[in-house]
């Protein structure tokens, strides 16, 4: 099953014929996603690497049938390339761009209420549901088809947690990085209500950081609702308050927003949260009661 | 980006709100003009006040109140220069090195407003309170529904009704309301049009006569949106930062500054302070928080160890990379690179996984140079804490 992105997924990408659209479009396409073309205004009509290229996300969506955008447009214009892929209809739209205007997400977000499309990002690694498709740019190879679920805030830090895993011998069902910044299209509870409805996964690893409220948010939701064990990490705990530690969303403001008050938060409700990153594989190795196979 | 309280006032001023009269200074000569200019303006009495970019400035001396010209050119001799010491700036202070000279007012009431952008809503949110001149922080702790806020529409912008339900709840006069509904929408518009991550007013003052102000001011600004604000990124003040930061933000490098001795450098800011946690927890403190990014080259892998090394407390390294964006071998010819060129002599621990990785550890093997490899983060942690301590 896997959420998100299968083996269905139709993906365009949005800033093909850039440095970064280039490399990850051959990485995703390598991983065997099926990468049907590229969007660069104004090189319309040409082709990159092979695939053609579209003046517009619509044009892309008629011509190839794509259901899915990966954009790696700068970020002055990566707002504006999430609205024109949720125009266009485009079901799920992956967006890496990193640094976009906050303002500017605020229109996009709302220009995403009452649309068809569910936005991942912005600042993200994307998403990769193993063996099936890879929507992003995280190292592939490191993945393994199995059956955790994880969701984190943090790009490399998930890497960390999929690389615990796999060299324990643990797949995952579908690994979702949903961005760094302040405001961010899919967020935890998001991501664990469909992981929650998803007959493959079994476990969820949910990874947080300093900033904002969202996994206290998702601990209401786990303690209510969650069927399936959840484990977590939070990054921060030695982070000082009122500095923005690398990604926009990742600050201590006016005492709130702390390590602490997340740990205590998602412990009350019942989730195993690991005390450093390193101890990620052995908890959901516990939480899964089985065997550690290192 | 942070700005001084003067600019700050000097910003909202073009959007219509009214601040006191008042000049920045930054010689008791110019404090001396400036009060003359403000008692021949009709002022009873002036204030000094520090500009720093930190708040709880009247706690440590930074803001007098002056009654003649004289006194003011007094107070401003005393004032500059000297090490302000606050709350916010830590006990080492800063150097004050500009004042603002205002008008003193006769004050009634002191209130709070602050723009934000709440990041649940996704939406700028109207902070507003009667406690005026605490800290909002403190009055959210101890009395949460003495906090009013009001969410704003993005697509249709401050309402009018909305403005008047604000000014109406702090109690102001009926006819306050409208030069309020001027004074909020102004604040509003100059927290769009600078792309301001947040506006904070306290105290918003009611005067005596009637009048309403913003006795102070704070304008941050969302780092990401100064590429279409050149006249915003010229009121930079880097006197303020710290010179280390000021150096890593020319290669677009994210550093900050801290306490410990493990100097560490990764990819990813969560992995980066994860990775700062595990020092910790394996006894060590790090040095700094490094990220160089998910797009980082080989020139500024080499910059990053060139403002690690600079900082003289730094007893041990630890690279910590997970290539995706970043690849690896990338790293290792930076690494390389840069160690060669700053003729490294501390231990250095790295940890390399991710894409390209062979190719990177290939690197680091034919360069010679002493490097610790490290499998895992734990393995890692304990390994630079133990060097840092020998």
């Amino acid at each position: 099953m896997a959420i998100l992105a299968d083996k269905n997924a139709r993906l365009i990408v949005q800033g093909l014929t850039g440095r970064e659209g280039t490399f990850h479009a051959k990485a995703c396409a390598d991983y065997g996603t099926k990468v049907v073309g590229g969007v660069t205004p104004g090189k319309g009509g040409s082709t990159h690497e092979g695939w053609p290229i579209f003046n517009s996300v619509q044009e892309a969506v008629d011509k190839t049938g794509a259901n899915a955008s990966v954009i790696f447009v700068p970020p002055p214009f990566a707002a504006d390339a999430i609205m024109e892929a949720a125009d266009a209809e485009v079901e799920l739209i992956v967006c890496i761009t990193e640094g976009i205007p906050t303002l500017d997400m605020v229109r996009a977000w709302e220009f995403l209420q009452n649309r068809r499309s569910r936005l991942i990002g912005p600042n993200c690694p994307g998403i990769i549901s193993p063996g099936k498709c890879k929507i992003g740019i995280m190292p592939g190879h490191i993945h393994r088809e199995g059956s955790v679920g994880i969701v984190s805030r943090s790009g490399t830090l998930t890497y960390e947690a999929v690389y615990q895993l796999t060299t324990r011998g643990i797949g995952q069902s579908t690994a979702i990085g949903i961005g760094g910044d302040p405001i961010i299209g899919t967020n935890f509870v998001d991501a664990l209500e469909l992981f929650n409805r998803d007959h493959q996964t079994e476990v969820v690893v949910m990874i947080g950081e300093i900033g904002g409220d969202a996994e206290e948010a998702a601990a209401d939701y786990i303690r209510s609702h969650m069927k399936k064990p959840v484990v977590g990490f939070i990054a921060g705990q030695t982070a000082p308050p009122g500095r923005r530690m690398g990604h926009a969303g990742a600050i201590i403001s006016g005492g709130k927003g702390t390590a602490a008050e997340k740990i205590k938060a998602m412990e009350a409700a019942g989730i195993r949260v690991a005390k450093t990153p390193a101890a990620i594989g052995e908890a959901v190795v516990a939480a899964m009661g089985v065997a550690v196979r290192v | 980006m942070k700005i001084h309280e003067y600019q700050a006032k000097g910003i909202l001023k073009k959007y219509g709100v009214d601040v006191p009269r008042g000049e920045m200074a930054t010689s008791r000569e110019e404090a001396e003009a400036a009060a003359k200019n403000l008692f021949a303006a009709g002022a009873s009495g002036v204030v000094v006040k520090a500009q720093i970019h930190a708040g709880g400035r009247g706690k440590g001396g930074g803001v007098k109140i002056a009654k003649s010209m004289n006194e003011a050119g007094e107070i401003a001799a005393k004032m500059l220069g000297m090490k302000l010491v606050t709350h916010q700036t830590g006990p080492e202070g800063r150097i004050v090195r500009r004042l603002l000279i205002e008008e003193t007012l006769h004050i009634e009431k002191e209130l709070y407003l602050g723009i934000l952008v709440d990041r649940a809503e996704a939406k700028p949110v109207f902070m507003a309170s009667a406690a005026g001149g605490m800290e909002i922080e403190q009055v959210a702790a101890e009395n949460p529904n003495a906090i009013l806020k009001q969410h704003i529409d993005p697509g249709m912008g401050l309402e009018p009704f909305q403005a008047r339900k604000i000014a109406f709840q702090l109690g102001l006069k009926p006819q306050q309301i409208n030069p309020a509904v001027q004074f909020l929408t102004g604040l509003y518009r100059a927290f769009l049009d600078t792309d301001a991550s947040l506006v904070e007013i306290n105290p918003f003052i009611a005067c005596t006569d009637g009048r309403l102000f913003a006795l102070d001011a704070k304008i941050n600004f969302d780092d990401n949106a100064l590429f279409r604000h050149s006249d915003i990124r010229e009121l930079r003040d880097i006197t303020e930062e710290d010179p280390l930061e000021v150096e890593a933000s020319k290669y677009s490098l994210n550093y900050i500054k801290l306490d410990g001795n493990v100097g560490c450098m990764v990819n990813g800011a969560g992995l980066a302070m994860a990775t700062m946690d595990i020092i910790k927890y394996a006894g060590g403190m790090p040095a700094d928080f490094l990220d160089v990014g998910g797009g980082a080259n080989a020139e500024q892998v080499t910059h990053a160890f060139e403002i690690l090394l600079s900082d003289k407390n730094v007893k041990a390294v630890l690279i910590n990379i997970f290539g995706g964006i970043l690849r690896v071998d990338t790293l290792a010819t930076g690494v390389v690179a840069a160690a060669k060129k700053t003729n490294i002599q501390l231990p250095i621990v790295l940890r390399l996984e991710g894409t390209n990785v062979e190719a990177g550890r290939e690197i680091l093997k034919q360069s010679e140079l002493n490097f610790t490899v490290a499998e895992t983060m734990k393995d890692a942690a304990e390994k630079v804490v133990a060097a840092a301590r020998a």
